[in-house]
């Protein structure tokens, strides 16, 4: 399948959107160019708001837009998004549970060379912490076409993670998106690989390497991390010796911890939790990010097969 | 509706606020004093609404920014019919629909949730906008405080408004000069009394792109005629600086910052409410 970028796929679906449903808009904090918004402003510059650089006044706006009935796409970097607007989205946003839908371009550490500040590897704790909000993060390019319509249909916040640069494809061509539910993407007796966003793909690609050297794990995708499919996660739990998480996130409290707590509870299990490890991001090429933070798909196999090992 | 009569809904949001006040322990009261004749013209004189659908679409739309002043506006809600006076009496009681501060979630007549300070103007620009994209004729209109224009998220919604040139949007600055501590006076924080000084605010809203506007806040004539000039201005957002007192209406209340929130007891209750009958 071919490698789309979740931000052009964006822009192209919000175009979609608004025109086959009048209540649609898009907010920009002038980075259109960037998030792919632009093709919005260019194919219908009635439904594209440039609001500025000004991410408090940015939610604000778009919180009273859905409270006159509209369904306003906000477009920003997640770094933006799921800090410096904070108290906005607790308050007008997630408090309300407003119609308003978050779309964080740029999450995880592949932000084209931009350093920590633009780098946010721990928005899903903070998102998945407020009540009321949804928190998605496709793995590709056509599963974020799907989350997009399905979260533009939904009632009430979500928070999108989008990433910036082309992904394999791994999700056919028109496969339904519902928000809540996992995708056992590959079964295996050794170990479960629990994923989320674009992290899948280089999970997928780590499971494939593994099975080549006899080693056979499952892949639980988990597009949407609040709600979880805990259903799904516990059944899984259930079918495998031990559980690994794999996301581009920090290990507190996105993907990781909400499995971890969550089998805690009610399935006790062991988590290895890969991502990254209380620290921060920095500029440099795609592919050295993700060796240098434990999250290529070669240091994802290497960690399973080490783990396994010494077990 | 007369200033007169208008006089009188105020002096009856002054009366409700002490009243549910007193009754929940503790409660803001200087900032409802305040604001009290223009929330009073405003429901029963300005705004496009109707008290038995609160959803109607085409209504005009009320933000109060300053949301610390929830009591008025329950009280001037309730006064108008959106729901029974005797509710008035739930205010911050567990389960209450009247929370302190306004959640848009629980009753219905408000149009946003508000109480973190300096975030009801932006919500206002969305609606403004809205009414733009779907051609729908209402106003917005949102009161702030002039302590939260220290937010910087005002100006941020002062610099928006006014590219988008949001003439169905006008903001009423409740300009008491008060807040909870408040600033140093010459002598330090001796005084109770500690205005903040005329700051050039006009010449600040000016320069960021709005028709400016002033009026006494507490003339209900003044303030309705503020209000249809800002509501058939063109090409602007407008701003109504109401100059008013904190604490207007009770004598030992007016312009002393430490009434902006605190316990009643039932004696200041009972002279309070003499002074306000008179």
């Amino acid at each position: 399948m071919t490698a789309l970028a979740q931000r052009d796929v964006f822009g192209d679906t919000l175009v979609e959107l608004c025109n086959e449903d009048a209540r649609v808009a898009v907010l920009d904090g002038d980075l259109a160019n960037s998030t792919k918004s632009d093709k919005v402003a260019l194919a219908r510059p009635d439904r594209f708001f440039m609001i500025g650089i000004a991410e408090q006044n940015l939610i604000g706006v778009a919180a009273g837009m859905a409270a006159a009935g509209l369904i306003p796409w906000v477009s920003s970097f997640a770094a933006f998004l799921a800090t410096r607007d904070l108290d906005q989205v607790r308050v007008v946003v997630a408090q309300p549970s407003l119609n308003v839908k978050l779309a964080a371009h740029y999450s995880g550490i592949l932000t084209g060379f931009t350093g920590k500040t633009h780098q946010v590897p721990n928005d899903i704790a903070i998102m998945r912490s407020l009540p009321n909000m949804t928190v998605i993060a496709p793995c590709d390019g056509e599963e974020a076409r799907m989350a997009i319509r399905a979260a533009t249909i939904h009632e009430g916040p979500v928070y999108m993670r989008l990433t910036r640069d082309p992904i394999a494809g791994v999700t056919r061509a028109g496969k339904p998106f519902r928000i809540g539910k996992a995708s056992m993407l590959r079964v295996g007796k050794d170990a479960g690989i629990v994923s989320t966003g674009g992290q899948t793909v280089r999970a997928l690609e780590a499971a494939q390497t593994l099975s080549e050297a006899g080693i056979d794990v499952a892949v639980l995708h988990v597009p949407t991390i609040k709600p979880m499919d805990g259903d799904a996660v516990v059944e899984f739990a259930g079918r495998v010796p031990l559980i690994f998480t794999c996301e581009e996130h920090s290990i507190y409290g996105g993907l990781g911890g909400a499995v971890a707590e969550l089998l805690a509870e009610i399935r006790p299990a062991r988590v290895i939790r890969l991502g990254l490890r209380d620290v921060d991001g920095e500029s440099g090429p795609n592919d050295a990010l993700l060796e240098k933070y434990g999250l290529s798909a070669g240091c994802v196999h290497h960690r399973i097969q080490e783990t396994l090992a010494s077990a | 509706m007369t200033a007169q009569l208008l006089k009188g809904v105020a002096r009856e949001i002054r009366r409700h606020t002490l009243r549910a006040v007193h009754h929940a322990g503790a409660g803001h009261i200087g900032g409802v004093f305040s604001a009290a004749e223009m929330l009073a013209t405003l429901y029963f004189h300005v705004l496009r609404i109707d008290p038995q659908n609160p959803a109607w679409p085409d209504r005009d739309r009320f933000i109060l920014s300053k949301g610390h002043c929830a009591i008025g506006l329950y009280a001037v809600l309730a006064l108008r019919g959106y729901f029974p006076i005797e509710e008035l009496e739930t205010f911050d009681a567990i389960d209450s629909r009247l929370q302190g501060h306004p959640d848009m979630t629980k009753l219905p007549g408000l149009d946003m949730s508000t109480g973190s300070l300096g975030q009801g103007l932006s919500p206002g620009i969305g609606m403004a906008l809205a009414a733009r994209m779907t051609g729908r004729g209402f106003h917005t209109w949102v009161m702030i405080g002039d302590g939260e224009t220290q937010e910087g998220q005002i100006w941020e919604a002062a610099f928006c408004a006014a590219r988008y040139s949001l003439d169905n949007l006008t903001v009423i600055l409740d300009w008491n000069g008060l807040q909870q501590y408040g600033w140093a006076t010459p002598a330090g924080y001796e005084s109770n009394a500690r205005r903040n000084p005329a700051d050039g605010v006009q010449a600040k809203w000016s320069a960021f792109g709005w028709n400016v506007l002033e009026c006494d806040g507490h003339d209900p004539a003044a303030f309705v005629d503020a209000c249809t000039r800002a509501r058939d201005a063109s090409d602007k957002p407008a701003i109504i600086i109401a100059h008013t007192t904190k604490g207007k209406g009770v004598s030992f209340m007016e312009g002393d910052y430490t009434w902006h929130s605190r316990p009643l007891s039932d004696e200041v209750v009972a002279q309070a409410i003499s002074e306000l009958a008179q």
